[in-house]
Parts: structure tokens; sequence; C-alpha cells
């Protein structure tokens, strides 16, 4: 559509490895307390492939997100295991070469566009600003290739919305001006913390349908993390279902949907299976989310588990292989 | 544009409030407002001539609007003491109290906006805790002592800037040059303590709060280098800040009795420490509804600015 676009990705070759995260460890250390976040995540995004992360509220998902921008708190905030993406060494880069690969090699969308856009700025120049910094551009030229973005994501009204400031507009279109935000300087790997959670259900799907498209036409990699089991259905090609800082069961998307392996996948779907599965939040499973402050030396989900045993409680689960391109960290897999 | 005017139209009940409250100020104090302006000697029939000159024999609404209508046309009577139409010793005052007003304030914001910033940079650092002892220490010593000090220090020990007046002797009017700007510099300090303390807590607070908002890590996350974020963040703080900084400024026009009195800075906190104590009715009457009306006026421009300065309000 436009010239923009005309290029696919500006990825660099790194054969299939696009992000390639390893042992990731998070830490919020305060002077009373450490809170345990991330505790060992490793896995890799190819070229064009969407990975879901699917987890309960204060499992590390967004944590997870923001370290691989490295977009936590400095000082605060104590990160493990390497990132790499698109041939970058993330934790290692200096500030500068940083806020180089942030925004033009990778972007983020975040949950709430109203308070993830600068309120006192025109969504226009919000990201006008971005191409400039990245694309070496004329002001005139970004403020262009802005509206070009605008018609891409589909807002109406395109040239009269540039000049709108985020309260002017409805949340579907706030959410369109922020994937255009992230889409604007082309990366290849895209970050999604839950963009279509403070949507109507309706918009939701518009969004979703919308993401989807982009994807594949500019071949980017995906991280998409979501509540919401039937969005990770529709979105994903392999997913990762998150538990107290791990990834306890990661495989593609139809056989995890199909047969669950880990005990708490197997709760999280049964919440879900019968009905509608879009839209529908995730049912608590029984017992309350674990205390992230004490890093336990045994499985994190066994205090809540149905087939407990005592092996379980004998140390942190490894990863045991459940098919192709599967594992679960679980050391009573149901076999079948 | 009809938030303007709505917010314009509410400002007049208020001004004619504080009128009101101004014009009673001569009753509500010790003495009979009659035996202020006659002479101690006065026979009867003088007290009698007196009363009618004075409206003091018409109801109280009625002299209330003679008062202000007499006052919007510029005429707050003559001085008790000087015989001088009060206008003209109020508007000199003025104007020295706002020249002095306006360099504290330019002088207390640029201090204040930059400490704030830094600290709220440094949170909990040993800058922040510095800066905000600053602070601290501006609103809570009292300006009139911070003037001794300071003319002990700089005018009698280090013999370096001028303790009182504002000129070199022989000066009979202000003037924008370095022999003038000398004596300003004290009492500019002086004042200006009180609002550095402020604005720098305000800039402080509310920056600290800005950087806390998910916008500003959507910022970093867009790449853009860390002194464009700084300008998103004091845009989105300006308001906020220009506000407290417009506050103060009212404050300080009200001028500062003991300051300018340590100083013999001949504004309008002098003249009301002299008519305090000559017992110069008008003046103290007309000194206090202009510098009233003038601190609704600041307000009044203040919220306009801000509201202004926001497109959240400004479209809707
Ligand atoms: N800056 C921070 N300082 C301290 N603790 C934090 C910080 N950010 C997150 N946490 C903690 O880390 C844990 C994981 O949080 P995270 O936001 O990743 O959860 P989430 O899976 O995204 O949840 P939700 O679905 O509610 O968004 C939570 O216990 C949270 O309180
Ligand atoms: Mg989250």
């Amino acid at each position: 559509m436009s010239s923009s676009f005309a290029v696919a990705t500006s990825a660099i070759s790194t054969g299939d490895r696009l992000v390639e995260v390893n042992d990731l460890t998070v830490r919020f250390v305060s002077k009373d307390t450490t809170i345990h976040a991330v505790n060992g995540v490793s896995f890799t995004l190819a070229a064009g492939e969407v990975l879901g992360i699917l987890g309960e509220s204060g499992s590390g998902k967004t944590v997870t997100l923001r370290a691989l921008m490295r977009l936590l708190p400095e000082g605060r905030t104590q990160i493990g295991g390497t990132v790499r993406v698109a041939g970058h060494d993330v934790l290692g880069l200096s500030p500068g070469a940083l806020s180089r690969v942030r925004g033009s090699t990778i972007a983020m969308i975040f949950q709430e566009p109203m308070t993830a856009l600068d309120p006192v700025y025109t969504v226009g120049y919000q990201i006008a600003e971005t191409v400039v910094r990245h694309e070496n551009v004329s002001w005139a030229e970004a403020r262009r290739r802005t509206l070009d973005l605008f018609e891409k994501v589909q807002i109406p009204s395109a040239q009269r919305r540039l000049d709108a400031y985020p309260h002017e507009l409805s949340g579907g279109l706030r959410q369109r001006a922020m994937i255009a935000l992230a889409l604007s300087c082309r990366p290849s790997v895209l970050l999604a913390d839950e963009p279509t959670t403070a949507l109507d259900a309706t918009v939701q799907i518009q969004i979703l349908l919308l993401l989807r498209s982009l994807q594949k036409e500019l071949g980017m990699g995906v991280v998409f993390v979501t509540h919401d089991v039937g969005v990770a259905g529709e979105i994903a090609d392999k997913l990762a279902i998150m538990y107290a800082g791990r990834f306890i069961e990661t495989g593609p998307v139809t056989p995890i949907m199909r047969a669950p392996r880990h005990p708490y996948t197997e709760g999280l779907l049964a919440s879900t299976v019968h009905g509608a599965m879009r839209g529908q939040r995730l049912k608590a499973i029984q017992g309350s989310p674990p205390n992230l402050e004490i890093l336990p030396a045994a499985c994190s989900f066994a205090p809540r588990c149905p087939r407990v045993a005592d092996i379980c409680l004998a140390g942190v689960p490894p990863e045991v292989p459940t098919g192709p391109d599967r594992m679960a960290r679980c050391v009573r897999i149901t076999q079948n | 544009m009809t938030y303007f005017l709505r917010r314009l139209l509410y400002a007049v009940p208020i001004a004619l409030g504080v009128t009101i409250i101004c014009f009673s100020l001569i009753y509500l104090g010790p003495v009979e407002p009659l035996d202020a302006v006659a002479p101690d000697d006065a026979s009867p029939e003088e007290l009698a001539r007196l009363k009618v000159e004075y409206g003091f024999d018409k109801p109280l609404p009625v002299q209330y609007l003679i008062w202000l209508g007499r006052a919007a046309g510029g005429d707050f009577g003559v001085s008790l003491f000087t015989r001088r139409p009060v206008i003209e010793e109020l508007l000199p005052a003025i104007s020295n109290t706002m020249m002095l007003a306006m360099s504290a304030t330019g002088l207390a914001f640029s201090i204040a906006f930059a400490l704030g910033i830094l600290a709220a940079y440094n949170n909990g650092r040993i800058l922040d805790r510095l800066f905000t002892g600053v602070a601290v220490v501006g609103v809570s010593i009292p300006n009139y002592w911070l003037s001794i000090v300071l003319i002990m220090i700089f005018a009698v020990e280090l013999n370096m800037l001028p303790a009182m007046g504002m000129g070199p002797t022989g000066s009979r009017d202000w003037a924008w040059d370095v022999a003038h700007l000398r004596h300003m510099i004290l009492p500019a300090i002086a004042i200006s303590a009180i609002p550095v303390g402020i604005i720098t807590r305000t800039t402080r607070a509310c920056i600290l709060e800005m950087l806390s908002q998910e916008f500003v890590s959507a910022l970093h996350a867009k790449g853009i280098s860390r002194a464009r974020v700084l300008v998103h963040v004091v845009r989105n703080a300006a308001p906020t800040v220009l506000a407290a900084t417009g506050i103060q400024f009212g404050h300080l026009l009200g001028g500062s009795i003991l300051v300018e009195t340590v100083f013999s800075w001949t504004g309008t906190g002098y003249l009301l420490n002299e008519a305090i104590f000559k017992r110069d009715l008008p003046i103290l009457q007309a000194t206090i509804a202009v510098l009233a009306l003038f601190f609704v006026a600041i307000n009044l421009v203040v919220d306009l600015v801000q509201t202004w300065l926001d497109p959240r309000i400004r479209r809707t």
C-alpha cells in the first residue's frame, strides 16, 4: 500500500532465531524484600512466528515482555540470563545503542493505549517523533508516513485524526494508533501486552484480526501476552503457559489446546473449554497464586495441584518432553 | 472559550466580596473611623461636619457603594498622614513590590524547577534528600530572619551588597542597571526562599508522578533519547508547576511587610507597615483591596493558563 511497507521487515538474518532468550531471571530488589518475578525463562522466536504467553495475573508475563526491551526500572531490577533480539545482546547494550534498537527493531504495544500515549501531544506527533528518531527523515516526511500508517491500521478520516489528542479518540482507535506507533519503523519483533484486554468484545476481534494480518504481511515475530485462552488460540502459533515466573508448558498451539499435559494448563483450559472460548477470562483455579517473595525449591504449583505427590516437593521440576516441540515442567505428567 | 468566560464570571463575586471585606476593615478595627480622621481636639461641630464630609452619616451599604465607585475610578481618598491622594502613594509602592516580586519569582522558579527535576530523577538518593532538605529549610525559615542573616553576611561582613534602600544614594527613581539591581539581590533572595521550597516540592512530586506513568515507559520503548523523554515529562508537569509558581507570585505581590521594612524597600509591605503605625486608614484600605484583587486576578490567570496548557480541558 504505502512505500514504507513495500519492503518486508528489516530483520537481520539470524536464521530462524530472531529472538533467543536464555534462562532469563528478573528480580525486584528493595530494602525489605525481593520479588522473584521471572525465574528462568528460555525460548526462541522465528521471523513470522507468534508466541502466545498465557498465564494468570501476576505470573510474570509483563515483566518477561519488558525484559526483552530492558524496559524495567533500573536500579531496583536485577536481570539475569541472556536476551538476543535480531542479533543484539539486549541486556549488554549501552544506553545509546539500546535506544536505537527500541522502537526500530523491537517495538511494543501496551495494554492500555489511554495511559501509554502521552496525553498532551497529538497522536500524529507522537508517531512522527519516532519516525524522525529512527528513520532519519524530515518532520514533513515523517508526518506523511504517519498518515500512511494511519491508513494501514484502518483509522477512518486519517488526515484529521493525526491532529487528535489521545483522549479525543475512542478506545479502539487509540489502540490502532498505538499499533501504528509500534509499527512505524517496521520492527522485526513486536511485543504485545494484552493489547485487547481494555477493549469491547467486538473491537477486540477487529484489533486481533488487524494484528494478525499486519503480522503476516510484515513477517514480524510477535510475542503476544494474554489472559485469554480464546485470544491465545486465535493468534498464536505456539504457546507458553506461565506460572510463578516460569514457562511450565510450551509447544505448538493446537496440540496444547487439544491435550494439555501440565495439571495447571489442564485447569486453565478446563475452565474455558465449554461454551465460547473467546472473551472468557481465565477462571481462578483453586488456591491462590504463589508468593513471589520466596523462591521455592519445589514445583510452585504443588500447593494447588490436584495430582501433587511427595516427589513434587523434591525440587523444581525439569523440562519433560511431551511431544514434538513440546515440554512441560511436571514430574507427574499424564501419559496418554 | 466558554470555559474562559465562565471562569471570568466566577471571579466577579469573589472580587466584590474582597472589596466588601476591605471596606468593612474600617469598622472592624479598634478605632472609630471618625476618630481616626478627626484631629484629637476637634469640636463637636467640626466632628459633625467631618461626619458628613466623609459620608459616615449614610447607611453602610451606601457608604460602600460610594467608596467602591470612587475606588473604581482610582480615587481612594487622601492619606490621613501625608494628605496626598492615596493613589499617589499606592502606585509607586505597587510598582516597587511588583519588580521585586517578579525578580524573586523568576529566581525561585529557575532554581526550584531545576532542583525539583534533579530531585525527582534521583528519587531517594543523596541528591534528592539534599534538595528536599533545601526545600524544607526554604519553607521553614522566617524570611525576616533570613533577611537579617543575609545583611549580616553580605552587607556587614563581606561588604559586597547594600543592605538598605532601592538604589544608590541620590537616585530617586528605579532603573534596571547594575547599581540598582545590587539593591534588589538581597531582598529578592530573602523573599524567594519560600517559593523555592514550595516550587521545588511541587516540581519533584509532579515529575515523580509523571515518571511512574505508563506513557513514560512507552516513550522509552519508542527509543527516543532521554532528553526528549524529559521534554515530554516536563511538558506534562508544566501546568501544575506553573500554577504553583503563579500562586507564589500572587503571594509575593502582597509584599512582605517585614522584609520590605528590613531592607527599606518602599513597596506595598513597607507602605502597609507605615500605614498601620500611623493608623492611616485610607491607605490601609486601598492597599489591602488592591492587593487582594491582584491575588484574585493572579489566581484567575493561573487557572486560565493551566487550562490552556492542557489539551484535555482546552478542547472540551
Ligand atoms: N516494577 C516492579 N517492582 C516490583 N515488583 C514488580 C514490578 N513489576 C512487576 N512486579 C511484580 O512482579 C510480578 C509479576 O508481574 P507481571 O506484571 O509480570 O504480571 P502479569 O503476569 O503481567 O500479570 P497481569 O496479567 O495482571 O498483567 C507481580 O508480583 C508484580 O507485583
Ligand atoms: Mg501484565
